[in-house]
């Protein structure tokens, strides 16, 4: 195994090199950038064969990928918030085209005000698109999550494309060890897109992105629903592949000691590292608390996550977006669907805020001793 | 439905049959018709065969035949 230390958006980079997509459209913005520019290094050296597509905006970037994609080619392409809320109209076409898209999105704040540092609205914000949406915890995580992804996607029970959310700067210009697969291994997990439903072929005329009337949209949406119920047991099984592959194991959610925890905090993303310290920290003082991390969004994991949380007596959900009036996303959902439990929100980390043990400290105790719902953690004093 | 809402076939928009829009019908009276082909001339969707047959899979009603039928041969029916 060879280790190398790099950043996330460079492991990112690594992870598409190896997955060989034949066209990256992308336009850079800030904290997923250096992603564009090490595809388009690693474009220009040679090392990958692909077109590396220009375009004047995130618009573009997505139109062209949908366009790429109906043609029957593997793509990529990379964004964060406002160029994000840009591709908003043509997310939701990708998906209902069925195309299997994969997409870094380093995840930070929306404007106003304007704020280049992370949390998660700008995806959270896309979670209706059909995208299937991972969020993760480390460098690695997301070079893995690349590769696991585009296996997904291309499955044929799903043809839906992915979104890959890392925080941005947090994890996006974090350097960290990371094992870069090898390329005969990456191969045989990760076969060429071998396109059926969409593909520009003369010999196989056909229209796609159609208009439809009353009589056929709604069960074109009913299939991206099916579509997206099934991927579940895709996800399954591709997560035990690249476990018996490669020798690391992903699920839906990730528990740390919570088998036997009274309250469980409930997170996505980086976030979860610090999370974990500081569980040890209070198991040590005698608190019995655990994480339940959500690594896979949409699909939402609602039996995994009921299963996780079956012993607590309490649950924290952390969020770091926010639907108004309503608490976080996490929140809302996990509400929607366990109604057995007590269930707390806390939202931090907007806009960059950041988020100390001394936050998580108060959210347990607001956990323990709970004055209300949803409760905003961090706020300075004056506001 | 094939997946995406690919259309595989050229030609499908003829399945689509737009008569269904219709709110008014034009029905022919053949007895009082004078053959001046006029409905057939001014026809937008060009519904009405050489024979005055009307073609109520694709006419959506607009009327223009019986507005332009000089002897008043053609006339408007609500749809039930």
């Amino acid at each position: 195994m060879t280790l190398e230390i790099l950043s996330t958006n460079r492991a990112v980079a690594e992870a598409v090199k190896l997955a060989k997509p034949q066209v990256i459209p992308v336009y850079p913005i800030t904290p997923q950038t250096s992603i564009s520019e090490y595809l388009a290094q690693f474009v220009a050296n040679g090392e990958l064969e692909a077109e590396y597509i220009r375009v004047e905006s995130e618009h573009s970037a997505i139109s062209a990928c949908v366009g790429a994609s109906a043609a029957g080619a593997r793509v990529f392409t990379a964004t964060s918030s406002q160029g994000l809320a840009l591709m908003h109209e043509i997310l939701f076409v990708a998906a209902g085209l069925r195309n299997p898209i994969v997409m870094a999105n380093a995840n930070r704040s929306l404007s106003a005000p304007l704020s280049i540092w992370n949390d998660h609205q700008d995806s959270i914000a896309e979670r209706d698109s059909g995208w299937i949406q991972v969020y993760v915890e480390s460098a690695q995580e997301a070079f893995d999550s690349i590769l696991i992804s585009y296996k997904v996607s291309e499955n044929k029970k799903v043809l839906l494309p992915s979104m890959v959310c890392l925080d941005g700067f947090i994890l996006t210009h974090t350097v960290e060890p990371v094992e870069i697969l090898p390329k005969d291994e990456v191969n045989n997990f990760l076969p060429e897109y071998e396109p059926e439903h969409a593909i520009l072929d003369p010999e196989k005329p056909m229209s796609l992105g159609t208009f439809t009337d009353p009589n056929y949209y709604m069960e074109a949406r009913y299939q991206i629903e099916e579509a997206t119920q099934r991927s579940k047991k895709i996800i399954e099984k591709v997560n035990k592949e690249f476990h018996e592959t490669f020798k690391r194991k992903y699920n839906f959610i990730e528990e740390y000691r919570c088998e036997d925890a009274e309250i469980v905090l409930v997170a996505m993303g980086s976030l979860c590292s610090t999370l974990k310290e500081l569980v040890d920290e209070f198991r040590k003082e005698g608190k019995k608390v655990g994480l339940l991390k959500v690594r896979v969004y949409r699909p939402f994991p609602h039996k995994e996550i009921s299963k996780a949380i079956k012993n607590a007596d309490k649950i924290a959900v952390l969020d770091k977006d926010i639907t108004f009036s309503m608490g976080g996303a996490l929140y809302t959902d996990i509400k929607a669907k366990i109604r057995d439990k007590e269930i707390y929100n806390f939202i931090l980390g907007l806009g960059g805020r950041d988020i100390t043990p001394q936050n998580i400290k108060e959210i347990i105790e607001k956990t323990e001793k709970p004055e209300k719902d949803i409760t905003w953690i961090g706020l300075k004093e004056e506001s | 439905m094939e997946i995406g809402a690919t259309v595989k076939e050229p030609g499908s928009t003829r399945r689509n049959k737009t008569g269904t829009w219709r709110t008014f019908k034009p029905i022919l009276d053949k007895e009082k018709c004078i053959e001046c082909d006029n409905c057939i001339l001014f026809c937008p969707d060009a519904c009405i065969s050489p024979e005055y047959e009307i073609n109520y899979d694709y006419c959506k009603g607009c009327g223009i035949c019986a507005e332009e039928c000089p002897v008043k041969a053609i006339k408007m029916e609500r749809e039930r």
